[in-house]
């Protein structure tokens, strides 16, 4: 199929996807966005998180016959140009990356917590990163880092 | 992952046609599950009907006060909607107690109806499992079992059912409505998943035709309900112990009860010994453990999930005291 998809603000096509490849799939090999990662391919890590239609998904379980039409809004897509977004500054600042897998999809779930609750709580910031693993940083820069990029909104 | 053919319903009756005419076809809604099962082999359908843009997203008051919830409501809207959290107060925190805000915003009502065991002998393909290979056996018995049920197992199968929704609907006398291309039809959902007995493959009511189309609640008993649930970590985890649980107390008896445990057994376990005795008994901590104690004496353990069921009767009192306590949640 010829995929029609909007990435980041911008109309994209992808020629002779198969429908059943992820989205993923699609954002990394096809569109050449390769900031959302692959890492369990089963919506356990959340290394792959995008927003779909402005709330954050996996997109390793979407299939690419699902995200005809639709809007996907990557890693790649909050900075303003040079500029980083605040949650991606403060996790720069705070050294909330170690490796580095995690962070994209990290970045992206910490945008929309505080997009929704502009002042969280640590009870609220740990919930809504459940669904992210990370296997180096024990998760406290982390935290900080999201205290910190709350403040500076 | 095996390669299928990928059809996009555009209706309600396009998707009863193709399910009805693909002998090996399977709907796909949010994907949480089934994707993950078929990357794993587990699931290996030919064709993936596509239901996801059906529109099928209403939660609607009905009239005399219950509410009726279209199959493709995604959990996290399920969870935020007014009409839930004030009269099914259960049922938004058993949403929001599974999975996590990715997943919560991908998976459906109905896909959550639908969701298979988590026991790892039946995602191991190497492993025995009569629910994935009917009469290969079963690896859990004898194996790691602290998340296996202790309710309503065989000796068949002692996989526990996963979800937290369906037992906040148990609790609730919620129904399913489900269609083919023969019609409509409408099942309780304490009936809409089986016991596995001797035959664990078999997991619900549903023809392998059938969609589900939307679940009701009835008018709540009462407003006061809560969801508790007992697990390894804060969050993201799945049950060892839940309980969803509405309350009604009038001159310090009990006048209303409705509880259902997860966690404990191969479906959403509807705790009618324990509301038999607590309806009419008066609310103090000694008529809930009696109820606990009902519910639970038929229970039979296996040494890695024995404490489950103490752990199921003390969670059940301490819900039961959270809603006679907190006025609240009135």
């Amino acid at each position: 199929m010829r995929l029609n998809v909007t990435v980041n603000g911008e109309r994209r096509q992808a020629d002779d996807v198969w429908e059943g490849e992820s989205l993923l799939y699609v954002l990394r090999e096809r569109l050449g966005l390769p900031g959302s990662k692959n890492a369990c391919e089963q919506g356990e890590c959340g290394s792959c998180t995008v927003y779909l239609d402005d709330v954050p998904a996996c997109s390793c379980l979407v299939a690419a016959g699902q995200a005809e039409g639709r809007e996907v809004r990557t890693v790649e897509g909050l900075a303003e140009g040079e500029a980083l977004d605040p949650v991606q500054q403060s996790f720069v600042d705070a050294g909330a990356v170690q490796c580095g897998f995690c962070t994209p999809g990290l970045v992206v779930a910490a945008h929309d917590l505080l997009d929704r609750v502009p002042d969280p709580s640590d009870e609220e910031i740990r919930e809504a990163l459940a669904g992210n693993l990370c296997r180096c940083t024990g998760y406290e820069k982390i935290l900080d880092a999201v205290r910190t990029a709350a403040g500076a909104r | 992952m095996r390669t299928f053919s990928y059809v996009r319903a555009p209706d309600v009756e396009t998707a009863l046609r193709t399910i009805a005419t693909e002998p090996n076809a399977k709907f796909l809604g949010g994907g949480t599950n089934l994707v993950d099962l078929m990357r794993e082999n587990i699931e290996r359908p030919d064709v993936v009907v596509d239901i996801s843009r059906l529109p099928l997203t209403g939660i609607d008051e009905l009239p005399g006060g219950g509410v009726r919830i279209g199959a493709l409501v995604r959990n996290s809207s399920l969870a935020a909607h007014p009409l839930v959290r004030t009269r099914y107060p259960v049922v938004s925190q058993a949403v929001l107690g599974g999975a996590s805000a990715q997943l919560r915003n991908m998976a459906t009502v109905g896909g959550n109806l639908l969701q298979r065991t988590r026991c790892l002998y039946f995602y191991d393909e190497a492993s025995a499992c009569n629910k994935r290979e009917p009469g290969s056996g079963c690896s859990a018995l004898g194996g790691f079992t602290r998340n296996h049920g202790v309710l309503g197992v065989s000796d068949h199968c002692i996989a526990a059912h996963p979800s937290d929704l369906c037992v906040a609907l148990a609790a609730l006398d919620a129904e399913v409505e489900v269609e083919s291309t023969r019609g409509t039809r409408r099942i309780p959902l304490t009936e809409f998943h089986h016991l596995p007995g001797s035959t664990p493959h078999v997991e619900t009511a549903l023809a392998p035709d059938e969609l589900v189309t939307s679940v009701e609640l009835p008018a709540p008993v009462t407003t006061r309900s809560r969801y508790r649930k007992v697990r390894d970590r804060a969050s993201y985890a799945f049950a060892l112990v839940s309980v969803a649980a509405a309350l009604e107390v009038r001159d310090d008896t009990v006048t209303a009860a409705r509880l259902a445990l997860g966690g404990v057994a191969p479906k959403p376990w509807r705790a009618t010994e324990a509301e038999r005795v607590l309806l009419g008994a008066p609310a103090t901590e000694e008529s809930f453990r009696s109820a606990a104690e009902a519910e639970l004496a038929s229970a039979t353990s296996q040494d890695g999930n024995d404490f489950k069921i103490e752990l199921a009767r003390r969670t059940i009192v301490a819900t039961l005291r959270d809603l006679l306590t907190d006025r609240s949640a009135a």
